[in-house]
């Protein structure tokens, strides 16, 4: 079986892998980091997303040899080695941006690397980016209002109506 | 997924050389293709990965003015670079999918394609640019050959598509509410010497060319020069979405849409 090495959250990772091991499966079964979720397995919901070389990309629908030398962040990389929530973590939390959690990391991967190209990005811009993120629970409005929090934007005006 | 080696050559040459195995197939963005093999609807016996031949990434500006790009560019490389250059391609790009299917799908994975609802094909024969592979260039007019189908041969890989800078330009797309993708997408380019309008979506054939309109822009590029206008309904797709009627009609809205846009 072929060898694939990578860097995941800042630290080597390497395993043997079949051409047909997905991204997705080596993050959680080879190297043991479970945050990054399955739900479609068909590029749909966005449950999957991680950065690889600092692009979100659908884990789910990439193969672990196309990461080769790459880059690669999950959800666990995005808190402090202390704990600390990332800030757009916090502001899930503070907003109730999740109910059961499920879409939950894939949606902060997404909101991390949107908040990257565009700091303030309007609700519109917002909902438009998340577009490949699917959340069956929460009808989406907390997560907007979190995002936009957590690049220091007004939520007062996103009340809901 | 069947089991089936993996490869990630560094040089065109090199790539050309293991897609020649038999049953090797080229895997470009995999947004189409993995889905696919998910399936089991292709069993290939190795995949040859497209995206660490620098040769096939990126956009540039050829000699003779046509904008070029590489055939394993992702969408959201060619929105961002596209966008002095040619931004009616770029706009396209940067509509299809969403930002991860955007960062992985590339241009020669959905020309390969040609699936009849894509966004790609309507800017490649909307422009007549010319699609330029391992062994060959040619031309948009020859290229697409119905649903799912091309001109290119086994084995046969997209390097580059070199597309004509058009005076003015637009792509409109009426998305699939639940896919995205173009339910009826138009893409109308006006040049020196004519005007060419392209429709994705709408046909059971894919992507062709709407020749009446061409010919009523050529006279006077307005989008009232095509009221009431609209192609014949015989031959459109019909499915959950759409009645081959209402396909018909949006092209009509589409076309008029882009002109619009293309100012
Ligand atoms: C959720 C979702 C939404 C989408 N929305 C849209 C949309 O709105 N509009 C749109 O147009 N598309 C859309 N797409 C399609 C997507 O944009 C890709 O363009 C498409 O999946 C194919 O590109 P790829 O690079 O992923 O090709 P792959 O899946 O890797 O390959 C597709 C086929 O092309 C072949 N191939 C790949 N590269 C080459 C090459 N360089 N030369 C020769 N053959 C090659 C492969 O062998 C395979 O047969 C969407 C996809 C998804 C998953
Ligand atoms: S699991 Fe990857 S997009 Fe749904
Ligand atoms: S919080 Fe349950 S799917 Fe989003």
């Amino acid at each position: 079986m072929p060898q694939v090495s990578m860097t995941v959250n800042g630290k080597p990772a390497s395993g043997d892998v079949e051409g047909r091991t997905l991204l997705v499966e080596f993050l959680r079964e080879n190297v043991g980091l479970t945050g990054t979720h399955v739900g479609c397995d068909t590029s749909q919901c966005g449950a999957c997303v991680v950065h690889v070389d600092g692009r979100d990309v659908k884990a789910c629908t990439m193969f672990a040899a196309e990461a080769e030398g790459a880059e690669v962040t999950t959800i666990e990389g995005m808190g402090e080695p202390d704990g600390t929530l990332h800030p757009v973590q916090q502001a899930f939390q503070d907003h109730h941006g999740l109910q059961c959690g499920f879409c939950t990391p894939g949606m902060v991967m997404s909101a991390v690397a949107l908040l990257e190209k565009n700091p303030k990005p309007s609700e519109a811009e917002i909902r438009d980016y998340l577009e490949g993120n699917i959340c069956r629970c929460t009808g989406y409005h907390n997560i907007v209002k979190a995002i936009m929090a957590a690049s220091g934007q007004d939520v007062g005006r996103i009340a809901a109506e | 997924m069947y089991a089936f080696d993996f490869t990630r050559p560094r040089t065109i040459d090199e790539a050309a050389k293991a897609l020649g195995a038999e049953d090797a197939q080229a895997l470009g963005g995999g947004q189409t293709l993995i889905p696919a093999l998910k399936q089991r609807l292709a069993m290939p016996s190795t995949l040859v990965s497209l995206s660490a031949i620098p040769e096939m990434q990126g956009v540039c500006r050829a000699d003779d003015g046509s904008v070029c790009v590489g055939g394993a560019t992702p969408h959201a490389v060619v929105a961002a670079q596209a966008a002095g250059d040619f931004p009616a391609l770029a706009d396209l790009a940067l509509n299809i999918g969403d930002p991860a299917v955007r960062n992985r799908g590339t241009i020669g994975g959905s020309l390969a394609n040609n699936d009849p609802s894509s966004c790609y094909p309507a800017a490649v024969l909307g422009t007549g640019a010319t699609v330029v592979t391992n062994t060959r260039k040619i031309a948009a007019d020859e290229f697409f050959d119905g649903m799912f189908t091309t001109a290119l041969e086994e084995g046969e890989i997209i390097v580059e598509v070199r597309f004509p800078v058009p005076r003015r330009a637009a792509y409109a797309k009426f998305e699939q509410p639940a896919s995205r993708f173009a339910l009826v997408g138009a893409f109308v380019a006006q040049y020196d010497d004519g005007v060419r309008v392209a429709v994705t979506g709408a046909s059971e054939d894919g992507v062709f060319r709407w020749a009446e309109a061409e010919k009523a822009l050529g006279a006077e590029f307005s989008a009232d020069a095509l009221d009431g206008m609209a192609p014949s309904a015989e031959g459109m797709i019909g499915d959950l979405h759409g009645s081959p009627e209402y396909r018909a009609h949006l092209v009509g809205v589409m076309t008029r849409r882009a002109v619009a846009a293309a100012g």
